[in-house]
């Protein structure tokens, strides 16, 4: 706990981010430029063809979809039981990245059931409760524009990130016990070959640090806007 | 219990929010229709949407009455908790919507041509969760208490969060027209609105003393 | 590299079009919107040590 404390302070943030920022940035070029050389070298997959290549940008993309909201709903904990003061930053800049990342699930997730499964969409649980995510994206970001007090509005935010992810489990298990068109759909069952795991390794990794790299620069600019209000408000007495 | 004699006294949203489903039930046959096995399949689907859109109609108000004539300032000094004020404000809720509408269903469920099992399934789904709705619909109407026009944020809010209650439900008048045991479905169901009713006050006390304390 | 996707092309750019435009929307916007604050924060904090 003490070491999150430590960087609550907005100067040691900006001063550790700053520091970390291009390394994350190469390294997000990197993992993106190799997973890709190396994903267009790969031969065509026996069942997927060339639509493999989807597989590359979908999964690393509904990965993080799923993964900035756990971020989300651990900043939003961090802010209401520990009133940690960056953490409602934090939440509120990671949420657009992960709505970008849902949407950007669901449009590759379609093109690739279209050609493998033959259909653009179907009404099962994981579909379901990822098209949800997007609304709960959504609506995290609109409570946040629609309260006027930026404290008030935190913590509105954060209340509705974690009912939301007490749902979240709640929809993906009421979705499986519908009934679902493709139960045998097991998109990557573990047993993906070494020409296709690395580069898939590769993409999930520079999607991972590209949002960490984006997410800090998010988190430092709204530093930078708050004491710009702030000296406003301090030059107009 | 003065909310639920407000919620007596409110008839009028309870005439709304029926009227509105009434609508939403004949609109639905003349969008869709004449064909009377395919209003049957998606009689369950419709008539639960259009029970929770019903229902939304009057959220808003739950909490902005009290809060806007300063007295939900006193109920939260007051030794009762604000979970109980939560609970009794969603009961008040429930009597004035859920139920009603609840009620009003097998009426409705004619005019999709509901087989009479079907639709006594229907009816026990909304009794069953229609309460979930108003829990967590209170969680929203607490969490937008403050805003003047936060009329389309609410349903924004808790229409993802009811997911699992439209599924459900639904799902067990599908059940139930397919000659299958919708048992499954309505515990389910059950699990998920005795959860919502148990848990929302909390959330919804929470977002209340937020709105207040600032 | 094999860029020859055959009978799924229609399918394939697209997808990795959208993915790549979107990705690098989202990082253009986030550096314009830093670059933004710290022009404006500059230039605030240069009147208030002339005022």
């Amino acid at each position: 706990m003490n070491f999150l404390f430590r960087y609550a302070n907005p100067h040691e943030f900006m001063r550790l981010s700053g520091a970390v920022l291009p390394f994350t940035a190469v390294a997000t070029v990197l993992c993106l430029a190799v997973g890709l050389y190396l994903g267009f070298s790969a031969p065509p997959d026996y069942q997927q063809g060339r639509t493999v290549l989807i597989l590359f940008i979908h999964v690393p993309a509904a990965t993080m979809a799923m993964g900035v909201y756990g971020a989300i709903a651990v900043c939003s904990v961090l802010s209401l039981v520990w009133r940690h003061p960056l953490s409602d930053t934090a939440a509120r800049a990671a949420a657009p990245l992960g709505a970008l990342f849902t949407a950007l699930g669901l449009i590759t997730g379609s093109l690739w059931g279209k050609p493998m499964w033959g259909t653009y969409w179907v009404w099962d649980a994981r579909l379901t409760s990822f098209l949800l995510l997007l609304f709960l994206y959504i609506g995290y970001m609109a409570l946040w524009n629609a309260v006027e007090d930026e404290a008030r509005a935190a913590r509105a935010a954060a209340i509705l990130a974690l009912v939301g992810a007490v749902n979240i489990p709640v929809i993906k298990f009421s979705v499986n016990w519908w009934n679902t068109l493709h139960q045998g759909e097991s998109i990557v069952s573990g047993q993906l070959a070494p020409v296709f795991l690395t580069p898939l390794l590769l993409m999930m990794a520079g999607y991972g640090l590209l949002f960490l790299t984006l997410w800090m620069v998010r988190i430092r600019t709204a530093i930078l806007e708050r004491r710009a209000r702030n000296l406003m408000q301090a030059g107009t007495p | 219990m003065r909310d639920i004699r407000l919620a007596a006294r409110s008839g009028g949203s309870a005439a709304l929010a029926l009227s509105f489903f009434a609508l939403v039930a004949t609109l639905v046959p003349l969008g869709v229709g004449a064909d009377l096995k395919l209003l049957a399949r998606v009689a369950g689907g419709i008539l639960w949407v259009a029970a929770v859109l019903a229902a939304l109609l009057s959220l808003d108000r739950l909490f902005q009455g009290d809060f806007e004539d300063g007295s939900l300032d006193l109920i939260a000094l007051s030794p009762l908790p604000l979970e109980l004020t939560a609970l009794a404000k969603i009961i008040a809720h429930w009597l004035s919507t859920g139920l009603p509408l609840t009620l009003l269903s097998p009426l409705l469920a004619v005019l999709f041509n509901l087989p009479p099992p079907a639709t006594l399934i229907l009816f026990v789904s909304l009794l069953i969760g229609t309460p979930a709705v108003s829990a967590v619909g209170a969680i929203g109407a607490s969490l937008t208490l403050s805003l003047k026009r936060g009329g389309l944020i609410l349903p924004l809010i808790i229409l993802p969060l009811l997911a699992p209650a439209v599924i459900f439900g639904a799902g067990a008048v599908s059940l139930a027209l397919d000659g299958l045991a919708a048992q499954n479905a309505l515990g389910l169901l059950a699990a998920f609105s005795f959860a919502a009713v148990l848990l929302s006050p909390f959330a919804a006390a929470a977002s209340v003393r937020l709105n207040l304390g600032g | 590299m094999n860029f020859d996707m055959g009978a799924y092309s229609v399918y394939i750019w697209p997808a990795l079009g959208i993915s790549a435009l979107a990705l690098a929307g989202v990082t253009l916007w986030t550096l314009l919107a830093w670059r933004r604050a710290k022009a404006r924060l500059a230039a605030l904090e240069k009147r208030s040590s002339q005022s």
